[in-house]
């Protein structure tokens, strides 16, 4: 599977894939050629990934062909893509945390005896022309986000690949490992592979891509070729892009189109309000949870949250953000320090208590945790309400009560629904999210625990979530936020705590441009330190 | 009763505790492979008995009790076919499937055993011994561990190779990743199906193994549930292990010891009542539980069958 001198086309022609109730590919056609950085530019649900599983033999197109310089190929499973140099750095990692390096990177191959010397020979060759230096011996779940992505491209090209496609490489890195990035992509380009590079975010697509196509809606809606896109100034190339990317609804998304496609650096629109000068509404005193120790605990975490602030927590995913969001809601025990809300201990008080006092937690799990699928969107509003009047009486439920609130909540916040009655498990992610936003944010609510608001949700929905968040805020709210996105910390944060294993290692206060080196910094300080 | 403790009685006393925790190493062994790769068996008290009735059988009728063990393996295999298909392949709950075959294990034995055989009840009388040379001649030692049967060493050595085979072969991370993380093993271009496949079914050639042991060996004889909760010991055991075979070696050692120090302590003279004596084997496993379930880790993806796309 060596690279030939002569650039080499992967053709993919009028790649169709549907799923129940959505085209997730209609007629897709488009040419990677080797030695070049395509990048693949879309929202959420734009068929982006559908695509890269057909790539990866996950999926199989129901119609369409996929040919390497113009023989045609069936890439039945995964193991046949591997087998045709096809190497994919999946969103969600692949990597077993439990696994060594070595073992993840050995992961697959048929031989029954290991040859751990080849193989770390292999590695060494990888780490190489990645630029990147990478301990054999360490696992997996031990390395930051940064370093298993490495692994992942290593893993990607472990069988010589004539082909990388990496999957939104940059969504959880630092700045700094975004850099990294860049040039280990560079080399690989240097080395005649053909590149595949999909993300949401313009500037990255601009700084990194020799081309770029843009899918909407399961279509390819815009091609910039390698010419064009060398012509065009960074201006000119974001109006084309957004142009694709939103087509009719452009004008309708208006002047955030290019905040929201991440087209430049996030930045905090500064409003000098002193803090200091409000209230305290949450405080932690040197706290750490006590869990059942299957992840990462709070640890000694000291932290303010003052009337009308949003507090961002940055950090690596994984990092005691569960912990520390259930540790402030009340759904996980502390083991040392003290929890106080308004002034009072709140240490001991457990969850139901802490609700009517005003604290809030949407979880990142708003599937699982957050929701009960199968009952309707009218009782998911009300469900933390349980046995509370108006919509409890004398232990039966009232569904007139209900139903007027769930119409309110549904009215205010905007959640699409056929009715109230509808099974919450069958909306979108992001009606889902508004759900839990509606249900935590009423009825009195002085702080919200948010964690990873945003992920997985469509850009305008991302919006609007920001924007509630945003005003609660505005509106003398306080927020605790947890998210694993730079750049939706320094839009929304006044402060940034930056979290790693379990403890705070360093705040920013965002007051302009920078916040994100900083932070940056903190995050890989934090890592090579204790590595 | 000092004289009580002479060479004879040793020597008889661990051959007891090696009869005893052999069974149970072989199913854990197979519990554990199983687990690795992301199933969970429960149903590995009925393969034990299938695989304890099928050695009986053949071997009563050839006489020969190496056929007698593969006959318990073929039964083992053949009991965990029902796991294969309906969870493996096609996705049912493990536990719901586990259960079923450990009582279509324990209803079949007996039902065939009591129609077949209560008339005459019927003895295999001793497996031949192979006495190693040299070895074999060192007084107590020598008669209790150098002078089993060919078919200890043949499961010992079994049991050696899984444990190194899980650890360190590409076979064995292929398993342990279809247990931690099937979507990687899947991404990684391995068959998830393939690979918990073959260690459903080499787990159920070990239950059934370790159940013909229990009849040939162990008691020489088959009567009903003559498992007697064994496979459920062993599920219990695979979960402390953390997945390595040593430790489970080592593990049905001691309940072997648990379970042959009863009789013992009332050779020597100490009167304990008999129930109670039935009981020391479980009491060291409900203690070991209390002093070791926290630390039990089992694999993420245990439980769970794998749909590729599924998140």
């Amino acid at each position: 599977m060596t690279t030939t001198a002569t650039s080499e086309v992967i053709s993919l022609r009028d790649i169709t894939k549907a799923f129940p109730g959505v085209i997730a590919n209609d007629h897709v056609s488009l040419d990677i050629v080797s030695g070049q950085v395509h990048c693949l530019l879309g929202e959420n649900g734009a068929g982006k990934s559908t695509l890269i599983s057909i790539l990866a033999g996950m999926q199989q197109p129901d119609s369409g062909t996929v040919a390497f310089d113009g023989k045609v190929v069936d890439i039945t499973s995964p193991k046949v893509a591997v087998d045709y140099g096809i190497g994919v750095v999946h969103q969600h990692s692949t990597l077993v945390p439990a696994f060594t390096v070595l073992e993840n990177l050995m992961l697959g191959e048929s031989s029954m005896l290991q040859n751990t010397k080849r193989a770390e020979q292999r590695l060494g060759e990888l780490a190489d022309l990645l630029g990147v230096e990478i301990d054999p011996h360490a696992l997996a779940s031990d390395l930051g986000l940064g370093q298993q992505q490495q692994v992942e491209i290593a893993k990607a090209m472990w069988k010589g690949s004539r082909l990388l496609v990496l999957d939104e490489p940059t969504s959880m890195l630092t700045p700094q490992a975004i850099e990294h990035l860049g040039e280990s992509i560079a080399r690989v380009k240097a080395q005649g592979l053909a590149v595949v590079l999909i993300t949401h975010k313009l500037r990255e697509a601009y700084a990194m891509g020799d081309c770029v196509t843009i899918l909407r809606g399961g279509r390819n809606v815009g091609h910039i070729g390698v010419e064009q896109l060398a012509a065009y100034s960074e201006a000119e190339a974001q109006d084309a892009i957004l142009a694709a990317m939103f087509g009719d609804d452009l004008a309708a998304v208006g002047d955030e189109a290019s905040d929201l496609a991440g087209a430049a650096e996030a930045t905090r629109e500064v409003r000098a309000i002193d803090f200091d000068d409000r209230p305290v509404r949450l405080e932690l005193r040197d706290v750490s949870s006590r869990g059942l120790g299957r992840d990462i605990e709070a640890d000694g975490v000291t932290l303010t949250v003052h009337e009308g602030e949003i507090l961002g927590i940055a950090g690596i995913d994984g990092h005691g953000q569960g912990a520390l969001s259930e540790v402030v809601a009340g759904q996980r025990p502390v083991a040392s320090g003290t929890v106080f809300f308004d002034g009072e201990d709140i240490t001991k008080s457990g969850v139901r208590s802490r609700q009517q006092l005003g604290v809030r937690y949407v979880t990142d799990d708003r599937l699982h945790e957050g929701t009960v699928g199968s009952m309707s969107v009218a009782l998911n509003l009300v469900i933390k309400r349980i046995g509370q009047r108006p919509f409890w009486k004398s232990g039966r439920i009232q569904p007139k009560a209900v139903d007027t609130e769930a119409d309110r909540l549904i009215q205010e916040y905007g959640i699409r629904t056929p009715s109230p009655e509808t099974r919450a498990g069958t909306l979108s992610g992001g009606n889902i999210q508004k759900i839990l936003l509606a249900r935590e944010l009423t009825n009195g609510a002085k702080l919200v625990v948010v964690n990873k608001p945003t992920y997985g949700l469509d850009l305008k929905t991302v919006h609007l979530v920001r924007e509630i968040l945003i005003d609660f805020a505005a509106r003398g709210g306080s927020v605790l936020l947890l998210s694993t996105d730079l750049d939706e910390l320094i839009e929304l944060s006044h402060r940034i705590e930056v979290i790693s294993r379990g403890s705070l290692v360093g705040g920013v206060v965002n007051d302009g441009v920078g916040t994100a080196e900083k932070v940056g910094h903190y995050m890989t300080g934090a890592i090579e330190g204790t590595d | 009763m000092s004289d009580m403790l002479s060479a004879a009685f040793i020597t008889v006393f661990i051959t007891t505790v090696i009869a005893q925790a052999m069974p149970l190493m072989l199913a854990s062994v197979g519990e554990t492979i199983g687990e690795q790769a992301g199933v969970l068996n429960l149903g590995i008290e009925g393969v034990m008995l299938v695989g304890a009735y099928a050695g009986f059988v053949v071997t009563l009728s050839t006489g020969n009790f190496w056929i007698g063990m593969l006959a318990g393996v073929v039964g083992g295999v053949v009991a965990n076919l029902a796991m294969l298909v309906l969870n493996v392949w096609l996705g049912l709950n493990q536990i719901v499937i586990g259960l079923a075959i450990t009582l279509i294990g324990e209803g079949i034995t007996s039902v065939l055993y009591l129609q077949n055989y209560t008339k005459s009840p019927a003895s295999l009388g001793q497996a031949p011994k192979l006495a190693i040379p040299g070895l074999g001649d060192i007084p107590v030692v020598g008669p209790a561990i150098f002078q089993q049967s060919g078919i200890f060493w043949v499961a010992l050595l079994i049991a050696l190779v899984l444990a190194f085979a899980l650890a360190r072969t590409n076979w064995g991370l292929s398993t342990r990743s279809a247990g931690q993380k099937p979507s990687s093993l899947d991404a990684a271009g391995g068959s998830v199906m393939r690979t918990r496949s073959i260690a459903v079914l080499l787990g159920g050639g070990l239950a059934g193994l370790g159940g013909a042991y229990l009849s040939l060996i162990t008691t020489a004889t088959f009567s009903p549930l003559l498992t007697n909760g064994l496979g459920f010991i062993a599920i219990v055991i695979t979960m402390l292990s953390r997945g390595r075979i040593i430790i489970v070696m080592i593990t049905s050692l001691i309940y072997g010891l648990a379970v042959a120090i009863g009789p013992a302590l009332q050779v020597i003279g100490f009167t304990i009542p008999a129930d109670l004596i039935k009981m020391l084997p479980f009491l060291i496993v409900i203690v070991m539980l209390i002093l070791f379930a926290r630390s039990s880790v089992v694999p993420p993806a245990l439980g769970s069958a794998y749909t590729r796309g599924a998140r």
